[in-house]
């Protein structure tokens, strides 16, 4: 049975691309709890990516089940899927991930555009509440009504991330959002991330090949242990890091 | 769907310098299209309306369709001429009941000059059996007091600025190569008549003795050497033609028509031939059915690739925009809405061109219409577009939407197979 603080379920997950015969990721069981943040690393090619697609509800599973805030996605048709996609997850991009054609704030306001839930969850007007997340990430304000593409990589990311954290959604997926940026800048998105996402109170799921930023995170998951753990157990390391870490604040 | 709608405005926006060229191309072959089939139509109607009311037309035998296009558009070769004895003979049959005989030949700075009777003006009618209406003046005597005295068409008052008193003279023969002029017998103008819409606007009408008068010292197209007969002189001679180019028939009944037709044709004295004006015209449009059809099928042609240019294109750009496709994914856009993303913005830019396309038509035909009108006398009816006009822009815009079904199939493809990961 699921735990009651239980955001996102996996069970039994198999999954193979269409046309194709062999799984590219098997993971027998994996629970994420609601406002916790998980860093997620592994080899390139193991299946990173794919597994935030289907915890996105993107992809779906060849067999097994991805169960977000109670609910299979595999059980819904396509359309509702897309929709409570739109409420529930937040979705940073490695780069090149803003719309260019539309300046930083409506980049921002986008979620709310396509979910009135996200809309509903603001806790001020949807312009307030952008312009809160962009003054948090730290940009300035001159660049707010300017094209992303006249942005430089950082601003653009910290755009990114305040976009997906529009309307507080209950589940925030990153995938090498740093990979583009320096060190200085690095430490400086990563520590706006995690303090709106606690503040949100929103699930993050983080993804990338630097190991140094896991410290940031609640916990640490390898997929590559997670594939070949069995089921109910967690890797040694992730264990370990939970023990040390805690219940995220 | 109203963001996607304003997000596949403002993408297609953002691609405004690929995207205005391939407006431009489906802009181009609408407003070929449309122009097309609007002087296509408008080039029939004008002819339809050009005679209306007269029964038949009498000319020497050869093509009916020659007659028709030289007699009452003015254009094409010279048919032969027949004699006025042939003419007063149709005109004694029991069914007939009005002739006008008509001679061309002469022209005045580009116009043609045609040589009639009072009775032209009181018998020929044109659209929808209109009479002729003089504008201001009066129409020429017939008498000779009044031998030199000339009624202008609109068009030619217009374009040359002439009024009620002015003095003009002809010239001999027709073409782009003008002949001597007749400068010894000038013509006052008494009459400008009211447009028509037909080549009487463009038509100079003196009476047959008028030009008979002006041709007395002339033999083979040019002055007789050592004869000089004054324009008083000409008065004096018998100045009753002998030919005419054709005669205008209107009977008593139209059910005599086919009667009349068989007694020209089988007329005894000279060959002859009564043409039926509606008849024809048919044939004109038949001889001119393959060239119109071929045609509409370069524009057609034109259309398709200006429509395969927007696919190549869509198609050429979907590659860099898998990551937008991407963000909308994540943003709650299903695969299908990614599909109706592209469909929409074929829409959009096969609708913008097929707008800009028919308002360049319009405008074109709105500017060349006057020099249309002033050559040719067809009057483009650019205001009142045809339902074949709007049939065929519903066309480009249906097969617009269609061509965009490929790049958006392949778009529907690629995010279900991206998901949140574009594989570039």
């Amino acid at each position: 049975m699921p735990e009651t603080s239980d955001l996102l379920q996996i069970q039994e997950l198999r999954f193979a691309w269409p046309g194709t015969r062999d799984d590219v990721l098997r993971l027998p069981r994996l629970h994420l709890q609601a406002g916790r943040s998980y860093f997620l690393h592994g080899p390139s090619g193991c299946g990173k990516s794919t597994l935030l697609g289907l915890m996105a509800g993107v992809l779906l599973p060849r067999q097994g089940r991805v169960v977000l805030q109670g609910q299979d996605w595999a059980s819904l048709p396509a359309g509702r899927r897309d929709r409570r996609r739109a409420d529930l997850v937040g979705v940073i991009f490695q780069q090149f991930n803003l719309l260019p054609y539309l300046s930083c704030l409506d980049n921002v306001l986008l979620p709310c555009r396509l979910s009135p839930a996200r809309t509903k969850r603001c806790n001020a007007p949807v312009i307030d509440e952008a312009r809160r997340l962009l003054q948090t990430m730290d940009l300035p304000a001159e660049l707010w009504s300017r094209r992303a593409y006249a942005l430089s990589i950082g601003q653009q990311q910290r755009v990114a991330a305040a976009r997906a954290l529009m309307g507080r959604p209950p589940l925030v997926i990153a995938d090498e959002p740093t990979s583009a940026l320096d060190e200085p800048l690095r430490d400086a998105f990563m520590a706006l991330l995690m303090a709106e996402c606690r503040q949100g109170g929103s699930t993050l799921v983080f993804v990338s090949h630097d190991p140094r930023l896991a410290e940031h995170f609640d916990e640490r998951l390898s997929l590559r242990d997670l594939q070949a753990s069995q089921e109910g157990q967690v890797s040694k390391e992730s264990q370990t890091l939970a023990a040390e870490k805690g219940p995220a604040a | 769907m109203s963001s996607l709608l304003r997000l596949a405005l403002a993408s297609a926006w953002n691609r405004r310098g690929t995207l205005g060229l391939v407006l431009a191309s489906i802009a181009l072959s609408t407003a070929l299209l449309w122009t097309l089939e609007g002087m296509r139509r408008d080039l029939r109607s004008s002819f339809s309306q050009a005679v209306s009311g007269t029964d038949l037309v009498i000319g020497a035998r050869g093509g009916s369709v020659q007659l028709m296009l030289y007699a009452v558009f003015r254009v094409g070769g010279a048919t032969n001429g027949i004699s006025m004895d042939s003419v007063r003979a149709v005109s004694g049959h029991r069914a007939v009941a009005w002739t006008v005989p008509i001679a061309l030949g002469d022209s005045y700075r580009g116009f043609p000059v045609l040589g009639t009777t009072t009775g032209y003006f009181q018998h020929f009618a044109y659209g929808d059996r209109q009479a002729l209406a003089v504008a201001s003046g009066r129409v020429f005597s017939g008498q000779l007091d009044g031998l030199y005295e000339t009624v202008l068409g609109a068009e030619v008052a217009r374009q040359l600025g002439h009024r009620l008193g002015d003095r003009i003279t002809l010239t001999h023969g027709m073409g782009p190569t003008p002949g001597l002029e007749h400068a010894d017998k000038a013509f006052t103008v008494t009459g400008i008549l009211q447009p028509t819409g037909t080549p009487v606007d463009r038509t100079v009408h003196v009476s047959l003795q008028a030009l008979q008068a002006i041709h007395l010292d002339w033999v083979g197209g040019a002055p007789m050497p050592g004869l000089r007969i004054s324009a008083e002189d000409a008065r004096k001679f018998d100045l009753e033609p002998r030919q005419v180019t054709a005669a205008l028939v209107g009977l008593k009944s139209r059910a005599a028509v086919f009667m009349v037709q068989r007694y020209v044709s089988e007329y005894r004295e000279e060959p002859l031939m009564a043409v039926l004006p509606g008849v024809a015209l048919d044939e004109l449009w038949q001889a001119l059915g393959l060239g119109e059809r071929a045609l509409q099928l370069v524009c057609a042609l034109v259309a398709l690739v200006s429509l395969a240019g927007l696919v190549a294109t869509v198609l050429a750009g979907l590659n860099e925009r898998r990551r937008e496709l991407a963000v909308l994914r994540a943003m709650g856009a299903g695969p299908r809405d990614v599909m109706g993303l592209l469909v929409l913005e074929g829409a959009v830019v096969t609708s913008a061109g097929v707008v800009v396309g028919v308002l360049a038509a319009l405008g074109a035909q709105a500017l060349a219409g006057p020099l249309l009108q002033a050559h040719f006398g067809i009057q483009l009816q650019w205001d009142t577009p045809a339902a074949t006009q709007w049939g065929m822009m519903a066309g480009v815009l249906a097969a617009g939407m269609l061509a965009s079904l490929l790049p958006a199939w392949r778009a529907y493809r690629l995010s279900l197979a991206d998901g949140l990961s574009p594989r570039l």
